[in-house]
């Protein structure tokens, strides 16, 4: 039922009992509409607001303008931080979607112990960041782990210990960011996958269309919603890195994997600079405002070109 | 005959699309009312307009004597069933016809003996410890129409209830519809695109075309009588031939042939304008018979279609395709030449601008 | 109606298909061959298996190791000498600090924070979906397109802004406090998993309650409710889940008294004396994995239908 208009006939008005219903309707969802308004508007503004302010271990009025920006964009764990997502995001995105995307397809090829397969490429996501983090910190250990390990079996120049070098850390962290992930998007594509109409496999079956090229030019392009949902799922995800970094790495070695998120903490709770931690924040919001925006515009162009073709 | 529903001057718009504009309707007290029309053009956003589903914009709704305009659905006296059925399918069948009732604090004692009497009457009995789930399409449907029944109201509405059905099926219920209408006396408003249903079920038809009635009438009337081109080519399948020319002299000449009209009833006189002549597939006779017709030409087959109960076959006046109905036993052969003939008493004449009958 | 009606994922086998040709020619089922290329697909999968089961295995085989073999460097190795005393120091004796006290307490924390907060966002997330799906009021709509823009928000943003608005309400740092900041976190992809769900009930349904003279309440306790039991298992999943394995709230609002799970984790982990106890530290890390594990091997299909359904759609 779509927005329900007030009539405006003439007829004597019984009792409005519609109305009543819908004002019960508002008070069931007020904590809602609290929420959504106190929190995801309101709280923003304050932090937008307090990201132009000399904020320091209280939030304070008084405005600085661009100050904090400047500050920010001139601090070094900051420029480190947004270079580091900049790359773990495009790694792990990339990397993502082929491991997931392969695994679907191979999954889809009518095996056996398919269940099996997929319990063991989908645990991984029900353990936390955090301990996803714990673990790969442990096999990747440089003393006790993987590398030790495989140099005791013979093949004594083996190296991989990416945790220990500033230049190779951030591949430990997207190894195991993949690891958690990549059966997800193994899931949600494989139901994509699934989700085309099999009579299109039997029509390219009888055209004798090869299978790579079935998937490549028409499976592909047919599953667009599950590859939005996957890349929604993980740009959100990657937006959010902090607690992949604090178990794995802590930000180390020295400052070589900070992100983004652990800026925003770090100002806040140990350097007690609500200004700083407030301008960084923003700057976090910006490119979700951005990709919001996007969407918003397409939607509304989806919207416009399907009502003229209605008419 | 004293009204049972009654609108006024009814108006819905949704945001800015207007989908009903001053719309008026009378349904008498144990009518049998059929709301037809094309997907799309209004019929069940009228109905839900009826139930108190929807806030109308403008006008008023009047049901057995009270304006209601702003009752709440349950206070409105009417039963409703969907096309989906739309059962609680949690609940069995037994609470499914109840649950208006226990919602409305209805004595136990009464609420069973409610529901007992629907049973009976639709027999299903034997179902009621059922889920919906349980039950086939049809069993289903006979719920829905069970808990409009124990609500013991003076209108039924309907929305498309057959729609979901088998062909088959849908013959039986719209049987059984039919006696329940006569048992209970009360007044039914059935929305269908189905011109079979509407013309079986109905007492009267409201043919609906983008939210305006066109007409409204006996089926016979609507058959045989249609106002204009729109109800003419909606109802009757093989639908009507239409036939464009030039009325000249009582004649009307369609690709050079003149076919006289003579008999034709004119309710204004088009003398020169282009007309559209509506004739229906089944009342063309052919070979021996259309000689006892007053205008009988000459055609040659083109496609036949056998129905099993008799034959369609298609033939030309001029440029323009002509259907016609012919007894099963006749037996006809593409590229055959046959004599045709029709009664113009019986046909209809339109106006090709207007598309109004004249 | 079963759950699969409104569910979001579906699977169908592939079709195996049998030829039979002329008289002469094949008959009968085309016999089964065993080609390079499936061979190659099993031995894609079981590799890629294998690598996803690596660290599972090692955190284990590490945990039932005492130290001086850890040392060793076997990283795959199966212990020599089983032990399960790095399992019963992690639970009760495991130090964080001047604290020895395991990883029990963090366990009853992150249970007490857990089942309301799931209890209460869900009853609160479900309301919202229902009154949003069936009946609309004046800026709905905004509303709901506010909490879509709040499910994508990085957390960090809003982390500043609540501590104050907690500590002006004297909640900050306490169980009610965390409770509600799992609440309102998870209150947009909750909300938009149960209006999606809703939406997915025919809207006739809901007109026959209304017929039926059934108000807001009664069609929601007794119509659509009872309709929400694969809904609210995915939703208890989604939630569970999240609750458990979250870290960045629980560092951030939890305070001292309720720290949870994980956080009890970090704090073991990273606190040392001396040497690294990497078997006590698996064995903590297992445990805390456990219980989000235990849910995902139950429930199984619910899961992989709760992270497809809670990706937010369109
Ligand atoms: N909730 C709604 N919001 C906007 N437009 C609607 C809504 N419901 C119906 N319409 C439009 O109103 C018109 C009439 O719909 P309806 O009454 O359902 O037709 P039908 O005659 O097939 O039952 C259609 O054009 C439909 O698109
Ligand atoms: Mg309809």
């Amino acid at each position: 039922m779509a927005d329900l208009t007030v009539p405006v006939a003439g007829a004597a008005p019984p009792a409005r009992r519609r109305r009543k219903i819908q004002f019960q309707a508002i008070i069931a969802t007020i904590p809602m509409i609290g929420i959504a308004i106190s929190v995801f508007f309101v709280a923003i503004l304050f932090t937008i607001y307090w990201s132009f302010t000399k904020s320091g271990m209280f939030p304070g009025w008084v405005w600085v303008g661009l100050r904090q920006y400047e500050i920010l964009w001139n601090t070094n764990n900051w420029q480190i931080a947004v270079s580091n997502i900049w790359f773990f995001g495009a790694m792990s995105l990339v990397i993502n979607l082929i491991v997931g995307f392969l695994l679907a397809v191979f999954m889809d090829q009518n095996i056996r112990q398919e269940s099996l397969f997929r319990s063991i490429f989908l645990y991984p996501f029900a353990m936390s960041l955090y301990v996803t983090g714990l673990a790969w910190q442990w096999i990747l250990d440089p003393n006790l782990g993987l590398q030790v390990a495989v140099r005791s079996w013979g093949w004594t120049d083996f190296q991989f210990a990416p945790l220990g070098d500033p230049k190779q850390a951030m591949i430990g962290l997207i190894l195991g960011g993949t690891w958690q992930g990549a059966g997800v998007t193994m899931a949600i594509l494989l139901a994509g996958v699934r989700g085309v109409d099999q009579e299109i496999w039997k029509a390219a079956k009888i055209d004798g269309i090869p299978t790579w090229k079935t998937y490549l030019y028409i499976v592909i392009p047919m599953m667009r919603g599950a590859i939005a949902t996957t890349l929604v799922l993980q740009l959100t995800g990657i937006i959010r890195t902090f607690d992949l970094v604090v178990s794995m790495t802590g930000g180390g070695p020295g400052i070589a994997t900070w992100m983004p998120a652990m800026y925003v903490i770090n100002a806040i709770q140990s350097k007690l600079n609500v200004g700083q931690g407030s301008a960084a924040a923003t700057m976090m919001l910006a490119p979700i405002a951005v990709l919001l925006f996007i969407r918003a515009i397409v939607s509304w162009w989806n919207k416009r070109s399907a009502g003229m073709n209605v008419s | 005959m004293q009204t049972s529903v009654s609108v006024r001057d009814l108006s819905l718009n949704f945001g800015s699309v207007k989908v009903l504009e001053n719309l008026s309707l009378d349904v008498g007290q144990g009518e049998f009312l059929v709301l037809l029309g094309p997907s799309g053009c209004g019929k069940s956003t009228l109905l839900n307009c009826l139930a108190g589903l929807l806030d109308i914009s403008a006008g008023q709704i009047f049901i057995s004597g009270k304006n209601v305009t702003w009752e709440e659905p349950k206070d409105r006296g009417i039963g409703m069933v969907f096309q989906s059925y739309a059962l609680y399918p949690q609940m069995t069948v037994e609470r499914n016809l109840s649950f208006g009732l226990r919602v409305a604090r209805m004595p136990a004692a009464e609420i069973a003996q409610r529901v007992q009497r629907a049973s009976d009457i639709l027999q299903i009995g034997p179902l009621l410890d059922r889920k919906p789930g349980q039950l086939s399409g049809g069993q289903r449907q006979r719920v829905a129409i069970g808990r409009a029944l124990v609500r013991d109201v003076d209108v039924f509405l309907f929305d498309e209830p057959l729609s979901n059905l088998d062909a088959k099926l849908r013959a039986e219920l719209r049987v059984e519809i039919k006696r329940l209408h006569q048992r209970l006396k009360n007044t039914m408003i059935y929305v269908t695109h189905d011109q079979i249903e509407a013309m079986t079920l109905a007492d009267r038809i409201a043919i609906m075309r983008d939210g305006i009635i066109q007409q409204m009438d006996d089926p016979h009337t609507i058959y045989n009588k249609p106002v204009n081109l729109f109800v003419a080519g909606f109802i009757g399948s093989p639908p009507m031939n239409f036939l464009k020319g030039k009325l000249e002299a009582g004649s009307v000449k369609i690709d050079g042939t003149s076919v006289s009209l003579k008999g034709y009833d004119f309710t204004k006189s088009m003398e020169g304008a282009d007309i559209v002549v509506g004739v229906r597939p089944e009342h063309i006779a052919i070979g021996e018979d259309s000689r006892k017709m007053p205008v009988t030409m000459e055609g040659d087959i083109e496609i036949v279609e056998p129905m099993g109960s008799d034959t369609i076959a298609w033939t030309k006046i001029g440029a323009q395709p002509l259907t016609f109905r012919a007894a099963a036993e006749i037996h006809l052969v593409p590229g055959q030449k046959v004599a045709f003939g029709f009664d113009p008493a019986r046909v209809s004449v339109f106006d090709a601008a207007s598309g109004v009958r004249v | 109606m079963t759950a699969d009606t409104y569910a979001a994922t579906g699977a169908q086998p592939a079709m195996a298909g049998t030829k039979a040709d002329a008289a002469t020619g094949p008959s009968g089922p085309r016999p089964k061959r065993i080609s390079p290329g499936r061979i190659g697909i099993y031995c894609f999968l079981i590799i890629v298996a294998a690598f996803f089961c690596v660290p599972l295995y090692v955190m284990l085989v590490t945990s039932f190791k005492a130290m001086p073999e850890v040392r060793e460097a076997h990283l795959f190795n199966l212990p020599r000498e089983w032990t399960i005393d790095p399992w019963i120091k992690a639970w009760n004796s495991a130090c964080t600090g001047r604290d020895c006290t395991g990883l029990a307490p963090g366990f009853l924390n992150s249970v007490k924070i857990a089942v309301p907060s799931v209890f209460i966002s869900i009853i609160v997330a479900s309301l919202n979906g229902y009154a949003l799906t069936f009946w609309r009021y004046k800026g709905a709509e905004v509303l709901f397109n506010l909490l879509v823009f709040g499910a994508f928000v990085p957390y960090q943003v809003l982390v500043y802004p609540i501590i104050i608005g907690l500590r002006e309400m004297h909640l900050f740092a306490t169980l009610p406090g965390i409770i509600i900041v799992h609440t309102v976190f998870g209150m947009p992809i909750l909300t938009l998993l149960f209006r999606n769900y809703y939406s997915s009930i025919p809207l006739e349904i809901f007109k026959a309650a209304r017929i039926d003279g059934a108000g807001f309440w009664q069609t929601y306790f007794r119509v659509m409710l009872p309709l929400s039991v694969p809904i609210t298992t995915v939703a208890v999943i989604l939630q569970v889940t999240g609750i458990w394995n979250d870290f960045l709230f629980g560092l951030v609002f939890a305070g001292k008294d309720n720290i949870p799970m994980t956080l009890q984790l970090n704090n073991i982990v990273k606190t040392t004396f001396g040497t690294v106890e990497y078997d006590v530290n698996m064995a903590a890390t297992i445990l805390t994995a456990l219980v989000p594990l235990a849910i995902y091997f139950i429930s199984g299909k619910w899961f992989v239908r709760g992270i497809a359904a809670g990706a937010v759609k369109g």
